[in-house]
């Protein structure tokens, strides 16, 4: 008797409930299928074929691809099957870089786990592809195609959830590649470096670039005196690899592990991002009222800011000047630091824990070098690195006490904290805007519509006798959108976020994978975090007023600011 | 010209057209399909014009409108299938056919067979020593039933009037005025014509499927990406007679209900390109096609898409994806193309030959269709014939013809009475059948059942010269490259396949190397993304399942039974023929000869890379060839 919307899977029966495809309903029996090219986020592709399974006729169908149908019969472990993959995943270990252990991707790699799981134990065919030369050009990405298996999630994700469309295919049979235009250098291309191609790749053919070397180099070295700062979203992406929930605020834990490691001096980003909110808020009030050019886009990810530099140039009138939060607090930390070197110490060297791979390329910019023309982030190391610069040092993580930040930049408030998740830094824009301060009217804010983890989000808030109009965008491709939009007249705003990892700095490609759909525990770990804070708001930081009065004073725009422009 | 704006205009038309058709009382039709073309039948045709305008003798290139006596049609037809034989002309009314015509032909022509009518026995065709004046009655033309390329070769290829005076755009006429959506459906449901392009889908129920589709607008597609080697069915029928097709095209949009089509040409027919723009041009001039056809408010406008070289791209989702200006890759399925096809629209995409089909199953009904082939394969298909054959050019043949049939009677058995061993059908998709499968009917579900697939039409005869492995790596090396290199098992798989039959053919196959390659095939056709690569193994299976003892006799003897893998021949100085005049040693580019002179000189093996050099210069005949 066939039942209403049942299925099987290996005999036990399972509902179909709204499932896209098998492989939905395959996961719900407890069968988790090998797969490369299926990511929830993405289109599905049904090119690595490794999630074959076979109906009772024994036809066999790519189950990340087929329909469920009510009544089917589906085997998920037959002998042929398992051949299969096998062969498969053979045919893709011959034509691929097989130098697992000196692999920046080893212990993370999918190719890697699957051939274990699925039993490879020789290759039969000999590997004659020549090693293509790798692409170095990116400080934030390095691409190498001996390891590429033509997945295409990279590609995928590039054009459709970003929409920059810096890499595709090209060529033929099995001399296809994954190829920038032309093959030019990434460094010549569109590429905005926001390395959500790194994050999705399953294998090492894209990679983050690994500053780690430079790092120990500065602390091995007794005449410099080593800063460092850590974004929002560094401290609830880094549990899910250190034995922590993913999500956990491990922010106190991070501190301790950098002191053991040998840092001077730990600060938070956050403290940077107050100094954002207020000199975005001041820029945004100006613009409103003395007739400036908005909508005002914010101006803290630096991937949108090359978008908008790339492809979009005529919209930089738009883009707030002010730094990011990490470009304005390294400036402010060098500078305060330039006469103040603790005894012994002749160099300061100052590193940046980001969830990005785009701030290893903003931090190279030529706009934000100090007068003796080195740059005031030295180095940007991401949430990935760090877990390995942890791991190197044997500190056991989950032992650590925690400990807090530094002085002198000891104080940061709940605002300058939530910019790591989309809506973030309009929430706290809107804090200082609207001047609120008590609980009902942070939580009148918190309302408004910026929260949560839609791509787009739109809210309207009255200031003063007319309406601000807002937009908080995540993902390129809705920026776009959202940029055609204002362009075309049909869309209206005055301010406008813009995150280029979907769900914000979260979901970061320096932070470790985590699909869309889990992102939610990264954003709500922030607002706790937010919501334990003593100081909600950035102008309510004591800490903001000392340094307009002592270190900014009078060089506000020197340190705090940048000229898209100007190149 | 003024637009049309009624069926009677219509009507009016095509009655002008067909009486200045039948005052060409004498015609001079010259051959402009690629293949005579290349052999220089436009000069032909040229110099034809210049003779009869020196005699002063009417010539009429395209029919006119107006009323005018009678004159000698000189047309640039289509092709006639017999490109063998071209440059090839037809004189009507006596349907003569000249073959191998020569510029220098033509003053003779023009004198003895345009103004006295005698036949120039030179140009005609013989077979067996017997001479056919007539084309209708060569043995190549005899067995044939013309349906879809009925008019290649006997009009004006590029001309609308012509198309009309042949009975043109009756069916369109029938299906906007007379027909119902649903009836023209279901009229080609009844005859159960089946998709030409290779799969044999049903028509009508892709069309009824189509037309089901609530999202609008909706497209018809037209595949003409024909890519196998050796295939120019859909070639001809674009260049010979395009409107046949766009007719089906049009006809397909009122059924449907769909405004715009495509056609999908492959980038190496520029010729099919021209004749189709020419076509369209007059059609949308005529009003017949584009805003308002013939004053019913019906518009359909036509595009043509240009493809860039891509074999996969007649894969119904990667030629949609190739239109829309993306990399042609197959995408995953579903959505169908019916669902989301064209710009992610309901889409009917069919191949040339089927929609050229259309029109006749409208005018004369889905049960005169059925009169042809086996009932669940009906009608005819066409076929290009290949190899070592002795009549190689396009045919068309009911369903069900037997192998045979085409391959002794309409091709002429084989090229200098070599024996017959295998023919390949179907093209890189297909499988090799042997001398037992000669009598099977080439339909769908037969040959299928045999291992093979009708696929687009080609058709490749081999002798026993010809190797079965070296076929088995053609085929491979073809898919190897034009992969999409999308799905591993294509992309991965067929390089692999490729790199054992090639080490095979050079004399290195190991032990096991066969069942390599049937576990490769294996997992290939069953884990592939698309058609392409689903089948691509095919070439492989066949050959090894008729002929495994080539296979073998190359990997465990070192040697090609067809003698035809060069790296497997030895060639040997028979010592007794030996002067030992040192001319082999001389003429050797790689110096794998030595000797002293006046006595028998020696091949090393080890250098020689069997060019054959020493052979050809031998003049006492002592170099030997071994397989």
């Amino acid at each position: 008797m066939q039942i209403a919307n049942m299925m099987e899977v290996d005999g036990i029966p399972v509902k179909i409930e709204g499932e896209r495809n098998l492989l939905e309903v395959i996961s719900k029996t407890g069968i988790k299928l090998p797969v490369f090219c299926y990511h929830s986020d993405l289109s599905i592709y049904g090119a690595c074929r490794m999630c074959m399974v076979e109906d009772e006729r024994g036809r066999m169908m790519a189950a990340c691809s087929t329909v469920p149908m009510e009544g089917m019969k589906i085997k998920t472990n037959t002998g042929k099957l398992r051949q299969y993959r096998r062969n498969i995943l053979e045919l893709l270990l011959a034509s691929h870089c097989r130098d697992c252990t000196t692999c920046e991707k080893s212990g993370k790699c999918s190719l890697q786990e699957l051939a274990a799981q699925v039993g490879i134990s020789t290759i039969r065919f000999p590997n004659d592809k020549e090693a293509p030369v790798k692409d170095e050009s990116s400080p934030a990405i390095v691409r190498d195609a001996s390891k590429c298996i033509l997945c295409g999630d990279c590609v995928r994700e590039c054009n459709e959830i970003q929409h920059v469309g810096a890499i595709d295919f090209a060529h033929r049979g099995s001399k296809a590649v994954i190829s920038t235009a032309f093959g030019k250098p990434l460094i010549e291309t569109v590429c905005v470096h926001g390395g959500q191609c790194a994050a999705h790749c399953p294998t090492g053919a894209i990679v983050v670039r690994n500053d780690t070397a430079k790092v120990w180099k500065a602390l091995d070295r007794k005449d410099t005196f080593v800063t460092c700062e850590i974004a929002p979203a560094v401290r609830v992406g880094i549990g899910k690899e250190l034995g922590l929930g993913d999500g956990e605020n491990a922010m106190g834990r991070i501190i301790a592990a950098l002191h053991r490691m040998g840092f001077d001096k730990v600060f938070d980003t956050a403290t940077g991002a107050d100094l954002t909110v207020i000199e975005e808020t001041n820029e945004f009030v100006n613009r409103l009222e003395n007739g400036g050019k908005l909508p005002l886009f914010t101006s803290c990810c630096p991937a949108w800011v090359q978008l908008v530099e790339k492809k979009y140039p005529e919209f930089l009138p738009n883009v707030s000047t002010c730094r990011s939060p990490m470009s304005m607090f390294s400036a402010v930390i060098k500078e305060y630091y330039k006469d103040k070197l603790p005894e012994g110490k002749t160099r300061h060297y100052h590193v940046a824990f980001m969830p990005c791979t785009g701030k290893k390329f903003e931090a190279k910019r030529d706009e934000f070098k100090d007068e003796n023309g080195v740059n005031v982030t030295d180095d940007v190391i991401t949430t990935q690195e760090l877990i390995g610069m942890i791991k190197r040092s044997g500190i056991m993580f989950g032992e650590l006490e925690p400990e807090a930040v530094d002085l002198p930049f000891g104080t940061m408030s709940g605002a300058g904290v939530i910019f790591g998740v989309t809506g973030g830094v309009t929430e706290a824009v809107l804090r200082k805007v609207s001047g609120a301060a008590s609980r009902t009217e942070l939580a009148q804010i918190e309302y408004t519509g910026v929260r949560g983890m839609d791509d787009v989000k739109e809210a309207v808030i009255p200031y003063g006798d007319r309406n601000v109009r807002i937009a908080v965008v995540s993902g390129l491709a809705n920026a776009r959108t959202i940029l055609r939009g204002i362009k075309s007249g049909e869309m209206h705003y005055d301010l406008v976020e813009v995150m280029a990892c979907p769900g914000g700095c979260i979901s970061g490609a320096g932070q470790p994978y985590i699909s869309h759909r889990h992102r939610e525990k990264r954003g709500e770990s922030l607002y706790r975090s937010d919501r334990a804070s003593t100081i909600k708001t950035s102008q309510d930081n004591p800490l903001v007023n000392e340094l307009y009065s002592g270190v900014i004073a009078g060089r506000e725009h020197e340190l705090l600011h940048v000229d898209y422009i100007k190149k | 010209m003024l637009k049309l704006n009624s069926r009677e205009e219509l009507a009016a038309l095509r009655e002008v057209c067909k009486k200045s058709f039948a005052l060409e009382t004498k015609k001079v039709l010259v051959c402009g399909g690629t293949g005579c073309v290349a052999g220089g039948s436009l000069q032909i045709l040229a110099r034809i014009k210049e003779l009869l305008d020196e005699h002063n003798i009417p010539v009429e290139a395209d029919l006119a409108d107006e009323p005018h006596g009678e004159v000698v049609g000189l047309k640039k037809s289509g092709c006639h299938g017999f490109c063998e034989m071209g440059p090839l002309v037809r004189i009507e009314p006596q349907g003569w056919l000249y073959t191998k015509v020569k510029l220098e032909d033509c003053e003779e022509i023009v004198a003895r067979t345009v103004i006295c009518g005698e036949f120039i026995d030179r140009l005609g065709y013989r077979q067996n020593g017997e001479l056919y004046k007539k084309q209708a009655e060569i043995p190549f033309y005899e067995k044939q039933t013309r349906v879809v390329l009925e008019s290649c070769g006997h009009i004006n290829a590029g001309s609308l009037r012509e198309y009309l005076a042949v009975g043109g755009y009756t069916a369109l006429e029938k299906c906007r005025f007379e027909l119902e959506p649903a009836d023209i459906i279901k009229t080609v449901s009844d005859s159960n014509l089946r998709g030409r392009g290779g799969g044999g889908f049903l028509t009508g129920k892709k069309w009824a499927s189509c037309a089901r589709q609530k999202e609008t607008p909706k497209y018809i597609v037209c595949n003409g990406d024909e890519g196998d080697p050796g295939a120019f069915m859909d070639r001809s029928v674009m260049e010979g007679d395009p409107h046949k097709m766009l007719e089906g095209m049009i006809i397909a949009g009122i059924a449907i209900g769909s405004t715009e089509g495509y056609i999908y040409v492959r980038a190496e027919y520029p010729l099919a390109v021209e004749r189709l723009k020419i076509a369209i041009s007059e059609a949308e001039e005529f009003g017949i096609l584009g805003d308002n056809i013939l004053g019913t408010g019906f518009s359909f406008h036509m595009y043509i898409n240009r493809g860039a070289g891509a074999f996969v791209c007649g894969e119904g989702s990667a030629l949609t994806a190739s239109i829309e200006g993306k990399r042609g890759m197959p995408r995953v399925k579903p959505p169908r193309t019916v669902e989301h096809g064209l710009f992610d629209k309901p889409t009917n995409l069919n191949n040339v030959e089927t929609y050229a089909n259309i029109a006749q199953i409208i005018n004369k009904g889905a049960d005169w269709y059925k009169t042809m082939g086996p009932e669940n394969s009906p009608g005819t298909k066409a076929f290009a014939l290949t190899g070592k054959i002795k009549n190689t050019g396009l045919i068309e043949v009911p369903m069900g013809t037997t192998l045979r049939e085409v391959i002794f009677d309409i091709g002429g058995g084989m090229r200098d009475g070599m024996k017959f061993k295998a023919v390949q059908i179907g093209g890189p998709s297909g499988g090799c059948l042997t001398e037992k499968d000669l009598d099977i009917p080439l339909d769908f579900d037969s040959l299928q059942k045999a291992g093979a697939m009708i696929g687009s039409g080609g058709l490749v005869v081999m002798d026993d010269k010809t190797c079965m492995v070296e076929v088995a790596r053609f085929f491979m090396n073809f898919t190897q490259n034009e992969s999409c290199g999308k799905c591993v098992p294509c992309r991965e798989g067929t390089k692999r396949m490729l790199e054992i039959l090639t080490r095979i053919t050079e004399g290195n196959g190991q032990d096991g190397d066969i069942e390599m390659l049937e576990e490769l095939a294996d997992t290939i056709s069953h884990t592939a993304l698309c058609g392409l690569g689903k089948t691509a193994a095919s070439p492989v299976v066949s050959t090894i399942k008729n002929f495994r003892s080539e296979y073998e006799a190359h990997i465990y003897e070192k040697r090609c039974p067809a003698g035809e893998c060069s790296k497997l021949k030895r060639f040997v100085i028979d010592p007794d023929k030996c002067k030992g005049c040192s001319k082999c040693a001389r003429n050797c580019p790689v110096k794998a000869i030595d000797g002293v002179i006046k006595s028998p000189f020696v091949i090393d093996q080890t250098k020689c890379i069997k060019c054959g050099a020493c052979k050809t210069n031998c003049s006492f005949g002592a170099v030997k060839e071994e397989a």
